[in-house]
């Protein structure tokens, strides 16, 4: 057995981090999309770039702003605390908080896209036959932006499999709640466990191949499809 | 144009002792435990200025340190966190033999941010008046380790185990408790002592029966083999002056 319990814990751990997650930014990106894809506002390009700010920004950057800002001496943190509620860091539910934020741009612009492609045409028809605005969205450009959902979904999963530093900053390293397989990776090679640490990389390797050959595949029969 | 000339004749000159300055005095690149980075700082500004060679400082841990100079690491001297690195290094023959020796004894203390929060005699432990304590992760970190040896001397493992939060480094240790996310953790002195004071909060400075001596060994790797700014280095680091430097963050030495 090349896992030891505490690699089984991560494993398990990451997975769920990374469906939580998904399911959260599914529901979060897909009105943020749906408004960045329709809006002539001139708030749409500051939106967008604090959308696409994980993607340039260093995970541990963003791990530093949200340990601080949720600690007790943070914004949110004291606005946690006076709504009686507990501070995020070193909890689960802390680790899909920085989740969101970090794949955030992994589930929005994939929608974006898909309600780009979908255009205005079709929910313009819609309403002439009279389907309220929120009736075409769902019975219409949901289904058309299909694609896009999929896609989202992958890549918000991947790339939550693979976080590390916010995780790194903020877990606190603790089984069953914040360790997850990229730190425990970590953990092995500092501490010269490299066998332990090639088995978890290999299994990170292998899976990160085979979601983007899964979705490259599934990208090539959807252009066939639609040609 | 006459100007131009004399600017150019300076900078001829100029070049000429840079190079000449280069030629007579050693360049050393230093692997640093992330706990002595404040006072190698220091060291590394003195020993430039007393011997005219340079040392050029990377921080980090010393696992990754490790998994490094086995991989080739252009580093010819390991300052490291503890002492059973440097003697592996020995043992695979990347390091030279006879060049180990403790640079510095490390100590741990409790501390925390609050100002009499943690009492001189760590009776805070027992109390549980708190809801996070942090400490370094004792697999990766010898003051993780030093932490959960005093913690076990104690016998509150089980209660403190709840609430313990670890951080990959000492730094990070550190870090979760001066953002306040956890009241209270187990620090290296080296890390709150300034001028030879506890810069703020309140500490209990553990007592050296509570865990096996916090030895951090240093020892020249096989890439500094006949490198006079190494050998000037290990020289410096057993200096009285170095020692000053060190004690005023709390290190102590083996007598």
């Amino acid at each position: 057995m090349p896992f030891n319990a505490a690699d089984l814990g991560a494993i398990w751990l990451t997975l769920k981090l990374a469906s939580v997650t998904t399911a959260v930014l599914l529901v979060l990106a897909t009105p943020l999309a749906w408004w960045l894809a329709q809006t002539p506002s001139r708030w749409r390009a500051p939106v967008a770039a604090v959308v696409a700010l994980p993607l340039v920004l260093p995970p541990t950057v963003l791990g530093f702003y949200l340990l601080v800002s949720l600690g007790p001496h943070g914004a949110i943190g004291q606005f946690m605390q006076s709504l009686g509620l507990g501070l995020l860091p070193f909890t689960f539910g802390g680790l899909v908080l920085g989740s969101v934020v970090y794949s955030l741009p992994f589930a929005v612009q994939p929608l974006q896209h898909a309600f780009e492609a979908v255009g205005k045409r079709p929910m313009e028809v819609a309403a002439s036959l009279r389907a309220s605005p929120l009736d075409a969205f769902l019975t219409v450009a949901l289904p058309l932006a299909r694609p896009g959902f999929v896609t989202a979904a992958i890549l918000t999963f991947a790339h939550t499999v693979g976080e590390f530093g916010v995780v790194l900053m903020m877990g606190g390293n603790i089984a069953g709640q914040t360790q997850v397989v990229s730190t425990q990776i970590y953990a092995h090679v500092e501490a010269l466990e490299y066998t332990q640490a090639h088995w978890l990389s290999a299994g990170m390797v292998v899976f990160s191949f085979v979601v983007l050959i899964g979705l490259n595949l599934f990208n090539a029969r959807r252009t066939r499809v639609v040609l | 144009m006459v100007v131009k000339t004399k600017s150019l004749v300076g900078l001829c000159v100029l070049l000429g002792a840079l190079f000449a300055g280069l030629c007579q005095a050693g360049e050393v690149r230093v692997a640093v435990a992330a706990n002595v980075s404040a006072p190698m700082q220091k060291i590394a500004a003195a020993f430039a200025q007393d011997t005219g060679h340079s040392a050029v400082l990377s921080f980090g841990s010393t696992g990754k340190f490790y998994a490094q100079i086995r991989n080739g690491a252009p580093f010819q001297v390991l300052l490291a966190a503890d002492d059973a690195t440097p003697a592996r290094l020995e043992k695979d023959g990347l390091a030279l033999a006879g060049t180990r020796f403790t640079y510095a004894t490390g100590r741990l203390v409790l501390w925390s941010r609050q100002p009499g929060l943690v009492d001189g005699a760590g009776d805070v432990l027992r109390s549980g008046a708190f809801g996070h304590i942090a400490i370094a992760d004792p697999k990766l970190a010898p003051y993780g380790a030093a932490a959960m040896e005093t913690i076990n001397t104690l016998g509150l493992l089980a209660t403190l185990q709840p609430r313990m939060v670890q951080g990959e480094s000492i730094a990070q240790a550190y870090q979760y408790v001066a953002s306040g996310n956890a009241e209270l953790g187990f620090v290296a002195l080296s890390q709150v002592m300034l001028d030879g004071k506890i810069s703020e909060g309140s500490a209990w400075v553990v007592p050296v029966d509570l865990h096996a001596p916090l030895r951090q060994d240093a020892i020249v790797l096989a890439t500094g083999t006949g490198n006079a700014a190494a050998v000037a280095l290990v020289a410096y680091l057993k200096s009285d002056k170095a020692h000053a430097i060190l004690r005023a963050y709390g290190y102590e030495f083996p007598r």
